[in-house]
């Protein structure tokens, strides 16, 4: 389909309305307020796609908007308390002291679908224009090579590509520069990271699943402000992951499972993981007899400094978890997301490019921040135990030590099926049943009648090599069973249930032989989460 | 001739809607809000009469609290000409607004009104005949097609036993059912002219809604259904139905 298209001109265009991106629209638009800054977000409405845990650092939200608690998120509560737990399968071991990068005093547990929705509303007070429901498709280029801009995508087209009667061309819209805002392994990002060579100085990127469950509990169970991080079960000692379980006021519990997608076991089921810690019998009696409010799930980038690509390219910018900035010891890229954001937006303001930004990120605190906690994550690799013990050295000298450890890419991490013995399934009985049941609580929609927006170039490896050397993990690390291995006419075929999708982007990232790329469907699809 | 489509802010459909703990109604807190689905529908239809030169102007109202606001935006931006925002915070219930509607009707000269054929939150299916009768106007609900020729509207309704055509006189109230269109595609440039467009606000108090109202006693979610059981074969599933004495 070639048509004219329409043209829209901005001063600077930002993709996506994460805590990153709202923060550079805020901020530009608070450097001058002439300029002409628009907002694209894939999600039907700002916060529907957004997820975390979410425990944040307060400072760069107070310094962007110093009076944020005067409109404060839905869910917002002081932090009271911090307990790290190493669990057994039986027992769990509570630590001691709270490691200095853990410790959260000061801090806050929002929901940060609805901290964006805030700020959201801070930027239109400031004349931020913001389009929810219109996915950046793909980045513009002009004949000189620079980013332009993006266009986006085309809605009322059905499955085989052709439009239906309501089909509306995507426009293209222009600007003078255009920030990738799209949060861990964003579409567009990844086309520009390969097209200008962005991860050339770098090591590759890596990530995280997290999967998230909001909870309504009978009166009394929940302490408001605590917040317990766990280690160990059931994750074996060579994976890396962990358990969040925050005290919310109103007798709610955000309990969440994180597994780095760096994991070896092809038989792993990082959802199955989750709802067996669920079961253990320390957290299991704060569950029974309460309601799963919300569902969802997301990749987390953890990849930290060494993993940072150029955050510059001509004519844009990379900002947030969409670059990597979060900061992996803390748990926490909320804080990071906002200075970045914030920082593109400096260096508009004073350079009108991002010609400098890269270092002016390295040289600034969110450089700083990341390089000290540099080989914290990837000593994990060694397994859990080597892991804290240079975790410990690395936070006792501050990161100064003389080395950085390597990152790999996440998908090569993946063993094959042969050299692992199948998992057995732990004991539960916590709903949600399975995947399917979870998913209804992401609330995500999709046309079915649109092109699936999951391509996988060759299904036949599905069938052949997949099935054979890692027996289709698609089926397991997918948290919304998109992916399904079905029988038709006795042959074994990829089935994908692109509908179910939440945009965690886990499959794009882990399968094993990277065919799967994740697009934007139709605008307004994906997940409509609620107090995440 | 005018056109009035009133539009209600309610829960979205994709939202899994949840009861409060205390049992006092139904979780709006963070929850996404949309336009009623059906009232979708209703402005389509009148945007569509507007292009066939049926209609000069099309004009949206809600009657809800300020961020309803964003519900006239959005249909501003699917076409509308203008909106009327009669501002509330308390609960409105099917009688108070018809009794709103009326004077909105009387008061901008409107010749059809189109609306939903009920709110997908409180699923009452009144507004649209109490405005009808409040008016002395005649009614056409659950449209699934409207030809409009001169003063009469040809209207077909899916029922039982297929598709009833009804011929009302202009001025008349019209309620849209789901297959009466599909609403088209919000466009981004008309989402800026939106901005724009003329919203007019109205106090509750210029309004006589001092009727009866209903008084909801309790909310409560549906009770859990039975977990299923797989059984092996057919003989186990007889078995199991002769134990439970249902065959």
């Amino acid at each position: 389909m070639s048509e004219e298209r329409d043209v829209m001109e901005f001063d600077l265009l930002v993709v996506g309305a994460g805590p990153a991106g709202l923060s550079c629209a805020i901020h530009a638009k608070q450097l001058n307020p002439e300029l002409n800054v628009c907002v694209l977000e894939k999600g039907a409405t700002v916060g529907s796609h957004i997820l975390a845990g979410a425990v944040i650092e307060p400072g760069p939200l107070e310094e962007l908007l110093p009076n944020w608690k005067d409109n404060a998120p839905e869910v917002c509560v002081p932090v009271s308390r911090d307990e790290i737990r190493m669990m057994s399968a039986q027992g769990s071991f509570k630590f001691p002291i709270v490691p200095p990068q853990m410790n959260n005093h000061g801090n806050y547990i929002v929901s940060l679908s609805s901290l964006t929705q805030k700020m959201a509303e801070a930027a239109e007070e400031l004349g931020v224009e913001i389009y929810p429901g219109f996915p950046a498709r793909m980045p513009l280029y002009n004949e000189a090579g620079e980013v332009i801009g993006v266009r986006t995508g085309d809605m009322g087209v059905d499955k085989d590509g052709n439009p239906k009667d309501g089909y509306t061309p995507g426009m293209d819209l222009h600007a003078k520069l255009t920030v990738f805002a799209e949060g861990a392994r964003g579409s567009c990002s990844k086309q520009l990271v390969a097209k200008y060579g962005l991860d050339a100085q770098a090591d590759p990127q890596t990530y995280g699943i997290g999967i998230k469950e909001l909870w309504q509990l009978p009166p009394g169970r929940t302490e408001p402000g605590l917040v317990m991080h766990t280690m160990g079960w059931p994750l074996d000692n060579k994976t890396y992951g962990g358990s969040f379980v925050y005290h919310l006021e109103d007798d709610k519990l955000a309990i969440g499972f994180v597994v780095g997608l760096d994991y070896e076991d092809p038989h792993l089921e990082p959802f199955e993981k989750f709802q067996e810690f669920k079961n253990h019998p320390h957290i299991k009696p704060l569950l029974e007899g309460g309601e799963i409010v919300s569902y969802g799930a997301r990749a987390i980038v953890e990849g930290g400094w060494q993993s940072l690509p150029k955050m510059e390219m001509p004519g844009a910018a990379l900002i947030g978890c969409g670059a990597g900035t979060l900061n992996v010891p803390k748990i926490k890229g909320v804080h990071q997301a906002i200075r970045s954001g914030m920082e593109i937006a400096k260096q508009f303001h004073e350079k009108a490019s991002a010609e400098g930004f890269d270092a002016r990120v390295r040289e600034g605190a969110i450089g700083a921040e990341l390089k000290r906690v540099r080989n914290i994550r990837p000593s994990f690799h060694w397994g859990m135990w080597v892991g804290l013990m240079i975790s410990g050295l690395e936070t006792l000298f501050a990161g100064l030590l003389p080395y950085t450890l390597r990152n790999r890419a996440d998908h090569s991490a993946l063993k094959k099926v042969s050299t692992h013995k199948p998992l057995t399934p732990g004991n539960r009985d916590l709903p949600p049943r399975d995947r399917l049941s979870a998913v209804y609580f992401a609330a995500t929609e999709h046309d079915e009648d649109q092109p699936v927006h999951l391509r996988v170039e060759d299904t036949n490896i599905c069938v052949t090599r997949c099935a054979e050397e890692y027996d289709n993990p698609c089926t397991r690390f997918c948290p919304a069973k998109v992916y399904e291995m079905v029988e038709v006419d006795g042959a074994k075929q990829l089935q994908i249930n692109a509908a179910n999708c939440v945009h965690c982007k886990t499959c794009d990232i882990k399968d094993p032989y990277q065919i799967i790329n994740w697009v934007t469907p139709e605008g307004g699809s994906g997940p409509n989460y609620q107090l995440m | 001739m005018k056109v009035l489509v009133p539009i209600k802010r309610a829960v979205d459909y994709n939202v899994r809607v949840r009861v409060k703990n205390d049992g006092s109604g139904v979780e709006l807190n963070g929850v996404k809000m949309s336009v009623n689905p059906f009232d979708e529908i209703a402005n389509e239809e009148a945007l569509r009469l507007k292009e066939k030169g049926v209609v000069t102007e099309v004009v949206v109202a809600t009657i809800g609290v300020a961020k309803a606001e964003d519900q006239l935006r959005s249909e501003l931006a699917r076409g509308a000409d203008r909106a009327i925002h009669v501002v509330a915070d308390q609960d409105i219930q099917p009688l108070q607004a018809a009794r709103i509607l009326k004077k909105l009707v009387e008061d901008e000269g409107i010749d059809l009104v189109l609306m939903g054929k009920q709110a997908i939150d409180d699923d009452a299916n009144q507004t649209g005949q109490m405005l009808a009768t409040l008016l002395g106007w005649p009614q056409a609900t659950f449209a699934s097609k409207v030809e409009i020729e001169g003063q009469t509207a040809r209207v077909d309704r899916e029922i039982d036993a297929g598709i009833e055509t009804l011929e009302v006189d202009l001025p008349a109230v019209i309620t849209a059912d789901l297959r009466l269109n599909e609403p088209r595609f919000i466009k981004l440039p008309d989402i800026m002219k939106a901005k724009r467009k003329p919203l007019d606000k109205r106090e509750l108090g210029d309004f006589d809604i001092d009727v009866p109202t209903l008084e909801v006693t309790e909310t409560r979610p549906p009770s859990g259904r039975e977990p299923g059981r797989m059984v092996k074969d057919v003989d186990e599933l007889i078995a199991t139905l002769k134990d439970k004495g249902l065959v």
